[in-house]
């Protein structure tokens, strides 16, 4: 597998200039003799195919949910990340980029980060140009927050709903390219597999979820858009649909993973309350703006908070990282928290769960500006817990929430099977082993907007391709393949469910797994355990998972254990990738790798380098690769929040 | 943390073309701490060991953000609570010993698919005809350049917070989706922005509306009632304005 990052030459803040310039273009009359598939329409997806769609390529655009407005970036809550300088405190396109590669501990490269904060400002002037209602000061500007690790306020909001408002805006470009004819829609779809010919990228094969149908499409580029991982655990902070198979199928068939293991642990969630669970609520971090984390600083104290006089509490964030505070970056707010119940300072019920207390923002600021803030989350809280945060603290514990890790890709956003593309959550080019809080939305749109077109018009200016069509042996082999995997999950079921396992409960079992073994911290015995456990999971799952219905119909239980089948798959390299990197870094702690006060420790001699993994077969163990990462522009530090 | 025993009916509908019918379930120990959709999963998982077809049932974040789920409880969109989407509906709002009856949005313009998941597509096409502003992406101004005063920008976002979900529809006695429509004319009436296609978008969105099969607005308000993000029904008087001004200017 050859890692070659094509990193542009020249000083950090030419290259992305360099590159534009370099770049090969397609003239305007010719790029409507170019096709390109976009599957997924969160804010990285919907705004590519639009973007191209202006552009004069012909697209087609995928989702799994029934419109394309339904993408889990609607469920963004508290900001986007734009180097505007706005509040005049001191922000730069450099201190967004060095506050991202700090943040990412590291483990990211320098010039796709340092392109992700220059184009950052141009996605608040195109998001205010169509109609976004990002929130403004008195006098008409736009409004700024700080947000979760940032000393500056260079945030930009809409109440909190945010990716709500930034995905509609990016729908509304989406759906205006429909209705033009320069984007066909296909909704209801799951992409199933990548179609590789003559060693390019050139289709899809996806499963209409309404008729399920197995369609083959064809196209010159093929641009994944489709989101993180999270649900390997199978409570997270994501949607239900969210999965892994569209980057794991391409993962199979070439594509490199990088960093897996990256997964971030959200410190500010609704807690666990059964095991009926579906999913995670998050609550967004801008509520530890004004609200002080706590617990009692007596073990199983089971008063209720009014009755714990201020003594009795233990501020740790505060107490801890003086100049941070409560903002502390999300991993040490969430490794924290885990701590502190560990002691058995846990609160609630179940004692997974730490004070989040707006008590004294309120005596400050008044109950009217402490509710224009938070409104509308502390309803959203109040609806699932039955308690109000303006009269007694809120119950918070981490959750799985975002992925770092992803496909592979280069600076031009291309993973190693020429004409795949990976864009979003998808990739795992800009967060390094944590991400900042309002960089993700960022980094959807700078993709989607601003980068992918150059990559496209670079990729078919040098590339002759030949025409295929859908009747290629390539395109009959695929859905054929994917025919072949439905009927395989499928064949335990005709003697009916006696003695079968449903596939939620063996998703169960493997969240568990994850969770406990390879979840906020992280040891070798424990990994080596969970690698040696999973074979056991995946079998049980092939051998006995019971799925009702057919294949050719709406079949909601099918959909699942296909989603399902893949994470058990990705699963291992999960472990595998965690078990190699024997440091503590971003957003996990290696037990094994800690500082004299157990802080997170990196070790740069041996891990500054990102882990790519190669497909090597069913029954073959995956092959490691190493891209090196060199920092020229900055320091790497420790971390330090104290 | 206290449990309740239900009695569930809800329509099963095979597909499109296919009768359906209630059909009578019931569930016991079900903790009241339970979302409505977790309710529902652990009905199919129920269902699913017993051989039964599970209820198919259309849902994705389950943070009332996504405007994925929803259905008719006991004759009310999202069911009893104010301003609240299916997913964010607790058990706790019921008591032991009840029977709900769960149905699917219904309206001319949504055919049922299957159970309680409708085809809500005709609510994208309304979008497509004009609910946007035509900038493509790149050479635009500053953020800053556009001033805005917050009181316009926040009446803006209350239009915007529509998700979409389609109860609207479902709970109009005409099947109007004049409060889905008003909410995107409204926000982007409301803006500098929108300005420039104004009277083209009111125009082009009510024409879409009325060619997908929806009806008009009678001001039966059962719309504001259940909508879950609080749209209110002075949307509709703005579009009514936007439009009626549109239609005398430029038709």
């Amino acid at each position: 597998m050859e890692l070659n990052a094509r990193v542009p030459a020249g000083p950090l803040e030419k290259k992305w200039d360099n590159h534009r310039f370099s770049n090969k273009l397609v003239n305007p009359a010719n790029r409507r003799k170019y096709s390109a598939i976009v599957v997924g329409t969160g804010l990285a997806g919907a705004s590519a195919a639009a973007t191209l769609s202006e552009q004069g390529y012909q697209v087609k655009s995928f989702c799994i949910q029934d419109s394309p407005r339904r993408a889990h970036s609607i469920a963004a809550q508290g900001g986007i990340n734009a180097a505007k300088n706005y509040q005049n405190d001191g922000d730069s396109v450099f201190r967004l980029f060095y506050d991202t590669i700090k943040g990412g501990d590291f483990r990211s490269r320098e010039a796709n980060v340092y392109r992700l904060a220059q184009v950052s400002t141009e996605i608040i002037d195109q998001c205010v140009a169509q109609g976004v209602p990002f929130a403004r000061e008195y006098g008409g500007t736009l409004a700024n927050r700080s947000f979760g690790g940032a000393q500056v306020s260079r945030t930009f909001y809409a109440r909190g709903q945010t990716g709500q408002q930034l995905l509609l805006g990016a729908y509304g470009a989406l759906s205006r390219q429909i209705h033009a004819g320069g984007v066909e829609m296909f909704t209801r779809r799951e992409m199933m597999d990548v179609v590789v010919v003559d060693g390019r990228a050139r289709g899809i094969t996806t499963r209409n979820i309404m008729t399920g149908e197995i369609e083959s499409h064809v196209a010159d580029v093929v641009i994944l858009a489709t989101g993180g991982y999270g649900n390997v655990y199978f409570l997270s902070t994501n949607a239900m649909a969210s999965n892994v198979t569209a980057a794991w199928r391409a993962h199979k068939k070439g594509a490199g993973f990088a960093n897996p293991s990256f997964v971030q642990i959200h410190p500010t969630c609704i807690p666990v309350h059964g095991d009926y669970q579906s999913k995670l609520t998050l609550m967004s971090e801008s509520l530890r703006n004004d609200g002080r984390v706590w617990v009692p600083k007596k073990q199983g104290d089971k008063r209720l908070p009014a009755d714990i006089p201020e003594d009795e509490r233990d501020y740790y964030l505060e107490n801890k990282y003086p100049s941070f505070g409560n903002l502390v970056p999300r991993d040490v707010a969430s490794r924290n928290a885990k701590e502190q119940c560990d002691l058995g300072k846990g609160v609630g019920n179940t004692q997974l769960a730490v004070y989040l207390d707006f008590a004294e923002a309120i005596n400050r600021d008044g109950e009217a500006a402490i509710f224009k803030k938070y409104g509308n989350l502390f309803q959203m809280y109040e609806k699932i817990t039955d308690s109000n945060p303006m009269k007694e603290p809120m119950m918070i514990y981490p959750a799985v929430h975002y992925t770092m890790g992803g496909l592979w890709v280069d600076y031009d956003l291309m993973t190693n099977i020429p004409g795949l593309f990976a864009i979003g959550e998808c990739n795992f080019s800009d967060h390094g082993a944590n991400r900042l809080g309002a960089s993700a939305l960022m980094q959807g749109l700078a993709d989607g907007y601003f980068v992918i077109a150059t990559s496209i018009a670079h990729y078919l200016g040098t590339n002759k391709l030949e025409k295929v069509s859908e009747h290629e042996q390539d395109f009959i082999d695929s859905r054929r393949v994917v025919e072949d995997r439905i009927a395989k999950l499928l064949k335990n079921s005709a003697g009916g469910p006696a003695g079968k396992f449903t596939v939620d409960e063996i998703h169960k079992e493997l969240g568990k797994l994850m969770w406990d073994n390879c979840g906020m911290a992280r040891n070798k015995e424990d990994l080596e355990k969970a690698l040696k456990e999973l074979p056991a999971i995946k079998q049980k799952f092939w051998d006995y998972v019971y799925i009702p219905g057919d294949t050719k119909e709406i079949n909601q239980s099918l959909e699942r254990a296909g989603r399902l089948a893949d994470f058990l798959e990705f699963a291992e390299i999960m472990i595998r990738d965690a078990l190699t990197r024997g440091e503590s870094c971003g957003c996990h702690l290696r037990e094994e790798s800690q500082t004299e006060d157990n802080e997170a420790k990196r070790d740069d001699e041996n891990y500054s380098h990102v882990s790519v993994w190669e497909y090597a077969g069913q029954q073959e163990e995956p092959k490691l690769h190493i891209e090196p990462l060199s920092f020229e522009n900055v320091t790497p530090s420790q971390r330090s929040y104290k | 943390m206290s449990s309740i025993n239900l009695t569930l009916k809800i329509w099963r509908q095979q597909n499109s073309d296919a009768l359906g019918q209630l059909e009578t379930y019931t569930l016991d120990a079900i903790h009241t701490d339970m979302s409505f959709l977790e309710m529902l999963d652990v009905l199919n998982e129920k269902l699913t060991k017993e051989g039964q077809d599970p209820v198919a049932f259309d849902h994705d974040c389950r943070e009332g953000i996504c405007g994925m789920c929803g259905a008719i409880i006991d004759g009310v969109a999202h069911g009893p609570e104010k301003e609240v989407t299916l997913c964010q509906l607790h058990m706790r709002h019921f008591k032991d010993g009840d029977t709900i009856v769960i149905e699917p949005f219904r309206s001319r313009a949504y055919p049922v698919k299957r159970d309680l998941l409708i085809d809500r597509s005709a609510l994208d096409r309304i979008i497509q005809s004009g609910g946007y502003v035509s900038v493509n992406t790149g050479g635009t101004v500053d953020g800053n350049s556009i001033p805005i005063p917050s009181q316009q920008s926040e009446l803006a976002m209350d239009a915007a917070a529509c998700i979409g979900c389609g109860a609207c529809v479902a709970s109009c006695p005409n099947g109007a989706a004049m409060l889905f429509t008003s909410a995107k004319v409204s926000q982007l009436a409301l803006l500098p922005q929108g300005q420039v296609e104004r009277k083209q978008r009111a125009l082009a969105m009510v024409e879409q509306m009325d060619k997908e099969g929806f009806g008009n607005c009678t001001n039966a308000k059962e719309c504001e009632a259940v909508c879950p993000k609080g749209i209110s029904i002075r949307n509709i008087a703005r579009l009514n304005k936007e439009y009626l001004f549109a239609a005398m200017t430029e038709g």
